[in-house]
């Protein structure tokens, strides 16, 4: 399991990497989203893989899993909404302003 | 009153003349002086108490773990610097009063120098070093101001940056040894360091604190090579450069020389540096001012020249140096402030203070020339007046100096050093007020008005009852100050005019003889001066400044050059090799763990997950599919929560992955459908390479975690083990959010708020001006569907609404003790909200929706807010929470807690953020649907603005003509597109043309 949680985690950063360094907006907020996907799960996983072990208390139970990074990924999936809301709406403002949603400046819009 | 209070006096009552000045002048200065004169006098009721070597602290707490306490203190020193800064400050307000103009803003200048008053009496008040470096930066910051304060002026503005600039680096330098020196001692309340000279002196580290603090006391007090920045800060008004430059900022070094005296002081470094620097100020700075023609900028070399002087009695580390120090100091601001205003009075009167222009003044201002010849008689060192005391005693001691086992170069220097002092002191009167009355004088002076003469004249009596009754009227303080100087257990033989025929008498009679002949001999002297080549210290710190600031504009230009994807490339490499470097070079334990077993069901979302991301990388120019592929990617994860265990994850993840689907598709309708292919193929190797060495790096990195336990043990299980005796929640997650780690989510719900606002203001934005018209010709460059709201669709989401409601309602109950809470409830309602938008509209819902979501917002912070201030009734800290179990007829026993209030204040702010984002990106839909409608609406806007149609429409993004479309199933279903496209701009262009015909 660890194998595959792992794999997926590293393929996901490398897609959203790659994703991230492409020249118009939409594919890097789409690499966003797909890097947020991995730190999320890697944030988990920071937590140790366990099955069937939910952290909700129940009589004669006695094992469960680590609960402390499943509240940091539940607020870091709510506030990556919210980020990824707001990197939309620069890049369509921009993109309306000045027609275009390249995310470098030019040379000569570098300069200012 | 406590000191904490006398030095917070200023500041608070810094906002007064800026208010009162609309009152009239008279008024801002009144309040300006009684601030200062309350200060003052809360200062002498403690002056009884210090002279008996009493010390008044008062001590508060800041940030003890940092040493950060605001810990003040009034000893000798203290008492003596905070009199002459309050003293001669309410002087230099009377002053100002009749200086500055009716033009000149005098709210601002009273407002600036009570701030910098503030700061200075901070300084020297201060019983910990880190508020004093705070104070220490107040000043220069203030100063910067104040020498700005004629800000049209060139001179000024420059002058009040260098000025910042070099006593900012001194600052810089200082804050740096005084951390060593907090350090060394492990305390940083000077009250405590000055107990531990032998542990300061002994310490490998006392040379680099030493040179550090002396940097910034160097700088602060214009000391050599430091020194060229207080000439030029003389363009400020005379008032500022009378108080500012000669009796207190600059003698903040000094001050902290002399507070630090009995740790640092006594060394061999502290001798030869301190009173070498000093030495050579004195003597340089003198020699400069003898040839300065500008009144105020001869004062200011020789302010510098009296620094030196002081400097380097502080530098010699005797009791008799530090005693010739402090007298000097009070000798100094007592002349040299009267100096100043008379330099100002003629600049005032006569329009010019150039000494080669005015001449014979004492005909036309008998006061004024009164005063500036007391002041500057005792400048030179002349019997019965002040200056003449402390001189004597600085070469009384600089006779018994030896250098280097030289024992007569030191006593020649300072010698020399006052016979140029006594030289240009000279100058200053024969030159202004004797000879020939000027006749071409811009305006013709006469005596000022008694407000403005009368604060130099104070100052001179005090020059005469010092020089002449030394022990009665100053004896006291010099006592006080100096024993705190060098550390208590001092007793001061009497001040005396007359020692008898001793070597510094003799020095003294050189000097003045010397003098004289020098004066008489200026005028070949000062040929001789203006021939010779000198270096001009604004040149070569304007070069210094131009070099470090192209370093800096090339760094910047450098990295910053506006292409993000750049800045993402090195931050991912920097990143890389961070961490490549800590695997290379760290150690890591064994593996502890063994792996969990794998079943179908894992294997499959495996496989789903990895060809979802691979099929994003391949097909992501087609924007829409990589949409829907994200999609699968977020639904694969949800489901990896469940399998995981982790419930409320798996509910929250799912919940967002619809909210964010909808915001890319709102975003998707204006972005262009394509992306091209730019990268050339060497980028796209690169970054593939890139992204493949990163993936594997965090790959390997969470798989080593994961095969390890702890290497400590968590907090979880506390948490786990307190869940429900303390919060009586069974849902750790959601006890941690509301209550364990209730902050947090506190700070989240602003943070998510405050991100829905930004977006409404971008909206605003764009709603108005180019960028709404544009929105208004903007047409889709994507075929419609027929049918804008479904029926079918349209009742579903109706019928669906309450029934979203419920299920809303009921996670938010349960969450406490099952999956579910707040975050996830709002997600859930915001979600039923949105398909109402979607299915029927944004005009339809937007009409059936009573409540703006700014107030959902607001209100929820407000309640989660008010419901953790509520522990406070229970005198618990903030966000502690409380239950408790009720019953009631007819239901079973059930549990409330005050979490749920905070829950709720979470789950308003989760649907009014969501809300408020979606809803954003909706109405620029809206408006751009304006334009596409025949109705009567969007007619109306194009009519009114015909612009509209003729700005440059929303193109799809100018690509290179060279830019590929990308892959082969793009090009059919475009061409298509493109056709249909054509043939309704056609359709619609007509339309208006027939509608503009009818007009």
């Amino acid at each position: 399991m660890e194998v595959l949680v792992s794999s997926a985690i590293g393929v996901l950063t490398a897609a959203g990497i790659y994703m991230i360094l492409r020249l118009r907006t939409f594919p890097v907020v789409i690499g966003m989203s797909l890097l947020s996907y991995g730190v999320n799960v890697f944030l988990f996983a920071t937590g140790r893989l366990v099955v069937n072990q939910p952290p909700i208390l129940r009589e004669g139970v006695t094992s469960y899993t680590d609960p402390i990074p499943q509240a940091l990924v539940l607020t870091a999936i709510v506030i990556s909404f919210g980020m990824t809301a707001v990197v939309v709406m620069l890049a369509l403002g921009a993109f309306i302003e000045a027609g275009d949603d390249r995310i470098d400046l030019d040379e000569s819009e570098g300069d200012q | 009153m406590s000191p904490a209070l006398i030095a917070a006096l200023p500041f608070l009552g810094a906002a007064l003349p800026a208010l009162l000045i609309r009152t009239g002048r008279n008024n801002a200065a009144a309040a300006s002086a009684l601030i200062t004169g309350l200060a003052l006098l809360g200062l002498l009721l403690h002056l009884p108490t210090v002279l008996a070597g009493g010390v008044v602290e008062s001590r508060i707490d800041w940030l003890p773990w940092l040493g950060l306490n605001v810990n003040f203190w009034i000893d000798g020193l203290g008492m003596l610097f905070a009199t002459l800064i309050l003293g001669i400050g309410l002087l230099i307000i009377l002053y100002a009063r009749y200086y500055l103009s009716n033009k000149d803003p005098v709210g601002q200048f009273y407002t600036y120098l009570l701030l910098f008053q503030g700061a200075m009496v901070g300084i020297v008040l201060s019983d910990n070093i880190l508020l004093l470096l705070i104070f220490w930066e107040l000043t220069s910051l203030s100063s910067f101001l104040l020498i700005g304060y004629w800000k049209h002026l060139p001179e000024g503005r420059q002058g009040a940056r260098m000025a910042l600039t070099v006593t900012g680096l001194g600052g810089l330098s200082m804050i740096a040894g005084m951390l060593i020196l907090g350090n060394i001692v492990g305390s940083y309340d000077i009250s405590e360091i000055l107990k531990h000279k032998d542990m300061i002196q002994a310490s490998p580290l006392y040379l680099p604190a030493l040179l550090l603090i002396l940097g910034g006391a160097f700088t602060k007090s214009a000391q050599f090579p430091f020194h060229f920045w207080l000439p030029r800060a003389m363009a400020a008004p005379t008032p500022v450069s009378a108080y500012l430059h000669s009796a207190t900022m600059v003698k903040a070094g000094l001050f902290l020389m002399a507070r630090m005296w009995p740790v640092l002081a006594g060394t061999p470094e502290w001798f030869y540096i301190v009173a070498g620097v000093g030495l050579i100020t004195m003597l340089i700075a003198a020699k400069i001012a003898i040839f300065k023609h500008d009144m105020k900028a001869l004062l200011a070399y020789s302010t510098v020249s009296h620094l030196g002087l002081i400097t380097f009695m502080l530098g010699l580390g005797t009791q008799a140096g530090a005693l010739a120090a402090v007298f000097h100091i009070i000798n100094h601001a007592t002349f040299k402030a009267a100096l100043f205003m008379s330099a100002g009075i003629v600049d005032h009167e006569a329009g010019t203070r150039d000494l080669t222009r005015v001449s014979g003044l004492r005909k036309l201002m008998p006061i004024t020339f009164t005063i500036a010849t007391i002041a500057a008689l005792s400048m030179a060192g002349i019997p019965l007046f002040n200056g003449f005391l402390s001189k004597e005693m600085m070469l009384e001691a600089a006779a018994h100096t030896a250098w280097l086992g030289n024992a007569w170069i030191v006593p020649a220097l300072a010698t020399l050093a006052a016979l140029f002092s006594a030289t240009y002191a000279f100058r200053f009167i024969s030159h202004g007020f004797f000879g020939p009355v000027s006749k071409d004088l811009p305006k013709t002076p006469h005596d000022p008005s008694f407000g403005m003469w009368f604060s130099p004249a104070f100052l001179v009596v005090l020059v005469l009852a010092i020089g002449v009754f030394p022990m009665a009227v100053a004896g006291p303080y010099v006592q006080m100050a100096t024993n705190a100087v060098v550390g208590g257990g001092y007793h001061m033989h009497a001040l005396k005019i007359w020692h008898g025929v001793t070597p510094a008498l003799i020095m003294s009679a050189i000097a003045v003889t010397g003098g004289l002949v020098l004066l008489a001999a200026h005028a070949p002297l000062q040929r001789l001066w203006d021939g010779m080549p000198r270096p001009d210290a604004k040149v070569i710190f304007d070069w210094i400044v131009a070099q470090v600031q192209g370093l800096s504009d090339w760094i910047t230009q450098g990295l910053n050059n506006g292409a993000m994807a750049r800045y993402l490339m090195l931050f991912t490499v920097a990143s890389v090799g961070a961490g490549i470097y800590a695997f290379t070079t760290g150690a890591m334990g064994p593996q502890t763990r063994a792996l969990t077993p794998v079943n179908g069901a894992a294997v499959t979302a495996w496989l789903l997950l990895l060809t979802a991301t691979g099929c994003i990388v391949a097909f992501h120019h087609n924007r829409i599919l990589a949409l829907v592929l994200i999609g699968i990617v977020g639904l694969t994860v949800s489901m990896s929560f469940i399998y995981l265990s982790a419930p409320d994850l798996a509910l929250t993840q799912i919940s967002v992955e619809v909210v964010t689907a909808v915001l890319m598709l709102l975003a998707l309708n204006f972005l262009p459908k394509v992306t091209r292919i730019e990268s050339s193929r060497f980028k796209i190797s690169f970054d593939v390479a890139l992204s493949v060495v990163a993936g594997i790096a965090v790959s390997g990195l969470i798989y080593a975690l994961m095969m390890r336990d702890f290497a400590f043990p968590s907090m979880s299980g506390y948490m786990l083990a307190n869940s429900y005796n303390l919060a009586g929640g069974d849902n750790v997650v959601n006890v941690i959010l509301v209550d364990f780690r209730g902050y947090d989510t506190y700070g989240e719900i602003t943070v998510l708020g405050i991100a829905a606002l930004v977006i409404f203001a971008l909206t605003e934005t764009l709603l108005q001006g180019a960028s709404s018209r544009k929105l208004i010709a903007w047409r889709p460059d994507v075929a419609r569907g027929g049918d804008k709201h479904p029926l079918i669709l349209l009742i579903v989401t109706r019928v669906m609404m309450p029934i979203a409601l419920v299920v809303g309602l009921y996670i938010f109950l349960r969450g406490h003790n099952e999956p579910g809470g707040g975050f996830i409830a709002g997600l859930v309602v915001a979600i039923a909200l949105v398909t109402q938008y979607m299915a029927s509209g944004f005009a339809w819902t937007q009409a059936r929706q009573k409540v703006y979501y700014h107030v959902l917002i607001a209100s929820g912070v407000l309640v989660a807010g008010v419901t953790g201030a509520g522990a406070f009734f229970n005198d618990m800290p903030f966000l502690t929470s409380d239950f408790g179990y009720f019953k009631l007829p007819g239901l079973e026993k059930f549990e409330l807690a005050t979490a749920a209030g905070f829950d709720l204040g979470v789950f308003l702010g989760v649907v009014g953020s969501v809300m408020l984002a979606l809803g954003g990106l909706s109405r620029l839909a809206r408006r751009a649907a304006m334009g596409e409608q025949d109705g009567e609406e969007g007619a109306h806007i194009v009519a009114e603005k015909p612009e509209a149609r003729v700005l440059a429409p929303l193109a799809a993004g100018p690509y290179p003509p060279e830019a590929k479309v990308p892959r082969r199933w793009w090009s059919t279903a475009r061409a298509a597109q493109e056709a249909t496209r054509a043939e309704r701009d056609q359709v619609h262009e007509n339309k208006m043309k027939n509608k503009e015909e009818d007009h």
